[in-house]
């Protein structure tokens, strides 16, 4: 019994022997990455990078994305976040790490040289992590991350299909949209898919229709309260997703697809239009290289105003501020995205690159999604964001509207319940 | 007459038992069949080849899975982790449960209720706070912090099985070992922990399973991949957009061998009666 | 012996058999009670992952209250429970008197039977993915089960089974079920296989028939080991979550929800990490409540 009262005292005394002292400086930069695709792109161009500069780039993957969050998050509370790392979140959780002192402001070594590093980038990646002046999270105007790659979402449709119901060219419009979709159910081929399980896609959508039926400036001021979610329009936008479900355009199942199985059944040509991100140019690579398509915006139901996709940066990457490596991993993040290193990156993962000069090198496939950036939005770059628990219930609605549960109006009633809830809570 | 049909009726319910069972059993075979099977084809055919054999055996995805997946490495920490979890849980949870069941000390009943409450009790938000107290305890990105903490997650459900086990053990046999000059350990060693050989061999299986599927954890307290168990490496081939399933297939049927082994030896432990009488709650 | 000596001496012996339980202790205490109570603290507080925390006192339990989505969503997990407390446990049971019996290929379906709760939650969820899947292409079922039932005589069965509100939650119990019941079937099987030979000689001689066999020998004899089935059941079923992922993303609508899957919305969806912890924590005590109510109810049938 002695032996192990002491043998406990000894254990729990070197585990409390041990102090933590402050970083120093190294050759070494630590990065965590949630991008399982790229994995082991990032470790051949990390070698790349040592050959050249001998400054050792330690590469860590972890995946899936919530996982990845959730260590981010854990890292944060406990201060040990690596030198460049990823936020998955929303502009206010980029907004929480900056004012809590974890992510440099890289506005500095963006301007130098006259700018040399911003220019070669797009404005719209950019954008993803600038806080403009005046912003509404407090955060000191500036850009804090580096974005490595540009996405958006559109959507696509498969000309063999098309062909098979004697369409020629996609459509321009919702009603020809609509008039295709059943001239394809008339073939016995099914019109549309997209993986609306996952909200945030049945949200894209919305908003892109949002965005042509009423324009920018209704929908934030909806946002600060100003109009309510049972106006006219915003009807208008949930009976798009009525529309859809009354005319038979939707795939049985899409509310509880996920975006791989939507990804899956079009590139298996189970349906003839999709809506999904540049990614998945990759994916329908690997599962169909013979397939046939092309990308289009969804088709505007409305004249008066653009209809606005979503896009801009993919996946963007920020520096600990509390680094003693920061300037390494500043210039690490600066070669990571310059032209040579953009081009890699999108041959051998198909993305589209956050750099201008690498569009050169993409498949021509992705110059058709890449066409279309000037008209891209994100929630990212938008002055304010809807509550969290209002998107729910909207994205919430959208499906139960999708499986006939409620009428635009019961939906829109229903959202505008919880908007005054939140609204009265002061959010 | 009767005799005929009480054969006869005999013979009807010893078929109908035997379709039943074969009939549950095909259900559960066919995944197997399915995983196997996608691990031959090739990403292109996988649901397109709608034959049961497919027209094209593709042998390199098992390979693939090896080498691309750093099968080696994440295999070998799995087995590690498995084994020093699994028998730290034996070792720890047997001698509290014993405490628990034959001796006395003041506030015996209220640890023992706090370990039970504990399953019940889900944790999915102190992943924070378990984050930062290992970290403060120099325990993160190491095997061993890894390690205790697997241990806690199967602690009361073993202590719980173990405890009703003991209580269940005959008195007599403990007083002969008394007598024969056996300490308190001695006894644990010596009567306890043969006599409940069923439940520890499910709780090896059921910790076994546990740490061998186990990846979130992983993922929040390891870094370096060297580290890393085999779920970890499978979620490779599940790249954030694109999955290879072919080899992703084949990793989960070299993954699955390894438990399905594990079952294989335990389970014969088991039947000797796991509850001998009765396992109360 | 003194007094002093005597206390001394039982001093000892208290230490000594709390020894046996310090290392589970030290460890629980470690990496449990911490978390715990850092998880009771943060459900006072409003936080959003980062940054400051504010104190709000009771205000995540208030609307915890009249949060409908949350009880919904215990309902839903109830409903799964319920299902497989019935037809999970009523098929291991029956299968593991089957097997009983059964001489030959025993070993082989024990085996067999414990296939589902080995695999991946990964290939369960793909396999019932294809399985259900309710579109067609071609003129023909994708999903293997709409195509059986088209091909075998009964087309108006074909549906929509993940996508409709009153066929989705029960099809995920069923798949759940499936999953579970090769734990069910081990215990059952080795709790049938120690009743003593002889009662069962008995009671033939007797002249009892199979049926009273059954409740006067199998089923009293049985009950400890049902009791712990049912507990682990229980506890499993409602706590369940990953199979839900992988079968309907995010859900149903709400039709699917279970509580766990609102706690992850609060901490990832919404930010809310106070409010998620104070689900979980009213999740906990209403476990502790049905598993204390479940063992009361089993104390009293064991005195009848």
């Amino acid at each position: 019994m002695r032996k192990l009262i002491v043998l406990c005292s000894c254990l729990i005394f070197i585990v409390l022997a041990g102090c933590s002292q402050p970083p120093k400086p190294s050759n070494k930069i630590l990065l965590w990455h949630w991008m399982t695709d790229r994995n082991d792109t990032f470790q051949r161009l990390a070698q790349q990078y040592k050959q050249e500069t001998g400054i050792e780039v330690i590469v860590q993957l972890f995946a899936p994305s919530d996982s990845y969050s959730q260590k981010i998050i854990a890292a944060a509370q406990a201060n040990v976040l690596p030198d460049i790392y990823g936020i998955l979140d929303k502009k206010s959780i980029v907004a929480d790490f900056i004012k809590a002192g974890l992510v440099t402001d890289l506005t500095d070594a963006m301007d130098a040289d006259a700018g040399s590093w911003k220019n070669s980038l797009f404005d719209r990646a950019l954008a993803d992590k600038r806080f403009e002046v005046g912003n509404i999270y407090g955060v000191k105007p500036g850009i804090y991350g580096v974005p490595i790659d540009v996405t958006n979402v559109q959507m696509l449709y498969n000309k063999k299909l098309l062909a098979k119901a004697g369409i020629t060219t996609a459509p321009g419009t919702w009603e020809e949209f609509i008039k295709d979709a059943q001239a394809l159910k008339r073939v016995g081929i099914t019109p549309f898919v997209s993986g609306w399980g996952e909200l945030w896609l049945a949200d894209c959508f919305a908003s892109n229709y949002a965005f042509n039926i009423m324009g920018e400036e209704k929908i934030f001021a909806t946002f600060r309260g100003q109009v309510k979610y049972t106006d006219p329009d915003w009807i208008r936008v949930l009976s798009v997703f009525a529309d859809l479900r009354d005319k038979g355009v939707l795939m049985d199942g899409i509310v509880t697809k996920g975006n791989k199985y939507a990804e899956q059944d079009f590139a298996l040509e189970r349906a003839a239009f999709a809506f999904n991100g540049s990614w998945c140019v990759n994916v329908y690579h690997d599962m169909n290289p013979g397939l046939d398509y092309g990308v289009i915006p969804p088709p505007p139901i409305s004249t008066a105003y653009p209809l606005k996709i979503w896009g801009g940066a993919g996946s963007s990457f920020v520096v600990n501020a509390g680094s003693p490596n920061k300037d390494k991993a500043i210039a690490f993040l600066k070669w990571l995205t310059a032209k040579g290193q953009q081009v890699v990156l999108a041959q051998e993962t198909n993305n589209l690159p956050s750099n201008k000069g690498a569009l050169l090198a993409i498949s021509p496939i992705l110059k058709e999604f890449a066409g279309n950036m000037d008209t891209t939005t994100h929630p990212t770059i938008w002055p304010l964001n809807e509550d969290p628990l209002v998107i729910e219930a909207f994205d919430k609605g959208i499906q139960a509207i999708i499986i006939g549960e409620k009428t635009p109006q019961q939906v829109a009633q229903d959202v505008q319940v919880v908007k005054d809830r939140q609204m009265a809570r002061g959010k | 007459m009767n005799t005929n049909r009480y054969v006869l009726w005999g013979m009807t319910k010893s078929t109908l038992i035997h379709v039943f069972l074969i009939s549950v059993a095909l259900t559960c075979l066919f995944p197997i069949f399915w995983m196997v099977r996608c691990a031959f084809m090739t990403n292109e055919t996988v649901f397109v080849d709608q034959g049961i054999i497919p027209h094209h055996l593709n042998f390199g995805n098992f390979a693939i899975a090896w080498t691309q997946g750093n099968f080696a490495v994440y295999f070998l920490n799995s087995v590690v982790y498995t084994v020093c979890v699994v028998g730290g849980i034996v070792l720890v949870s047997s001698l509290a449960a014993f405490s628990f069941s034959r001796l006395k000390f003041p506030g015996k009943n209220i640890i023992f209720y706090m370990f039970v409450a504990a399953m019940m009790i889900p944790l999915p938000g102190s992943f924070v706070a378990l984050f930062v107290m290992m970290n403060k305890l120099h325990l993160i990105n190491t095997r061993f912090g890894y390690i205790l903490c697997m241990i806690n997650v199967g602690l009361s459900m073993s202590i719980l099985l173990l405890k009703t086990f003991f209580d269940k053990m005959s008195r007599d046999l403990e007083d002969a070992a008394r007598i024969d000059g056996c300490g308190k350990i001695g006894i644990w060693w010596n009567v306890a922990l043969p006599l409940a050989r069923p439940a520890i061999a499910v709780i090896v299986i059921f910790n076994s399973l546990n740490v061998w599927n186990e990846y979130i954890l992983a993922t929040l307290l390891l870094g370096d991949s060297q580290l890393m168990p085999l779920q970890r490496g499978l979620m490779v081939f599940q790249g954030a957009n694109s999955t290879d399933y072919p080899v992703l297939m084949a990793g989960l049927t070299m993954a699955a061998i390894p438990i399905i082994v594990v079952y294989l030896f335990m389970q014969k432990h088991i039947v000797k009666g796991l509850s001998s009488g009765a396992v109360v709650g | 012996m003194n007094s002093k000596a005597k206390a001394a001496a039982i001093f000892k012996d208290n230490l000594q058999n709390f020894f046996f339980v310090l290392p589970a202790f030290a460890i629980f205490c470690t990496f449990y009670i911490y978390p715990f109570l850092n998880m009771i603290f943060l459900s006072f507080h409003e936080w959003r992952g980062i940054g400051p925390m504010h104190f709000i006192g009771l205000q995540n339990y208030q609307e915890l209250m009249s949060d409908n989505l949350w009880w919904d969503s215990m309902g839903h997990a109830g409903y799964i429970t319920l299902i497989a407390l019935t037809f999970q446990n009523a098929l291991a049971f029956a299968l593991a008197l089957a097997c009983d019996r059964e001489i030959r290929m025993k070993r082989f379906y024990r085996v067999v039977f414990f296939i589902p709760p080995v695999l991946s939650e990964v290939v369960v969820g793909l396999i019932w993915n294809w399985i259900l899947n309710p579109e067609m292409q071609n003129g023909q079922h994708i999903g293997l089960l709409n195509h059986l039932l088209y091909t075998s005589g009964f087309p108006q069965l074909v549906h929509n089974w993940l996508g409709d509100p009153k066929t989705a939650l029960t099809t995920i119990a069923i798949v759940n079920s499936w999953k579970g019941f090769g734990w069910g079937f081990i215990m059952l099987l080795a709790g049938l296989q120690t009743i003593d030979k002889q009662l069962y000689e008995a009671a033939k001689v007797d002249g009892a028939s199979s049926w009273k066999i059954f409740t006067n020998v199998t089923m009293p004899m049985m009950m400890p080991v049902i009791l712990v089935v049912v507990i682990l059941t229980i506890l499993g079923c409602m706590q369940v979550f990953v199979l839900i992922l992988t079968m309907v993303n995010e859900g149903l609508v709400n039709h699917t929800d279970v509580p766990v899957l609102r706690i992850l919305s609060a901490m990832t969806g919404t930010n809310r990490f106070g409010y998620a912890c104070a689900e979980a924590v009213n999740f906990g005590v209403i476990l502790v409540c049905i598993s204390f109510m479940t063992k009361k109810l089993s104390d009293k049938a064991k005195q009848v």
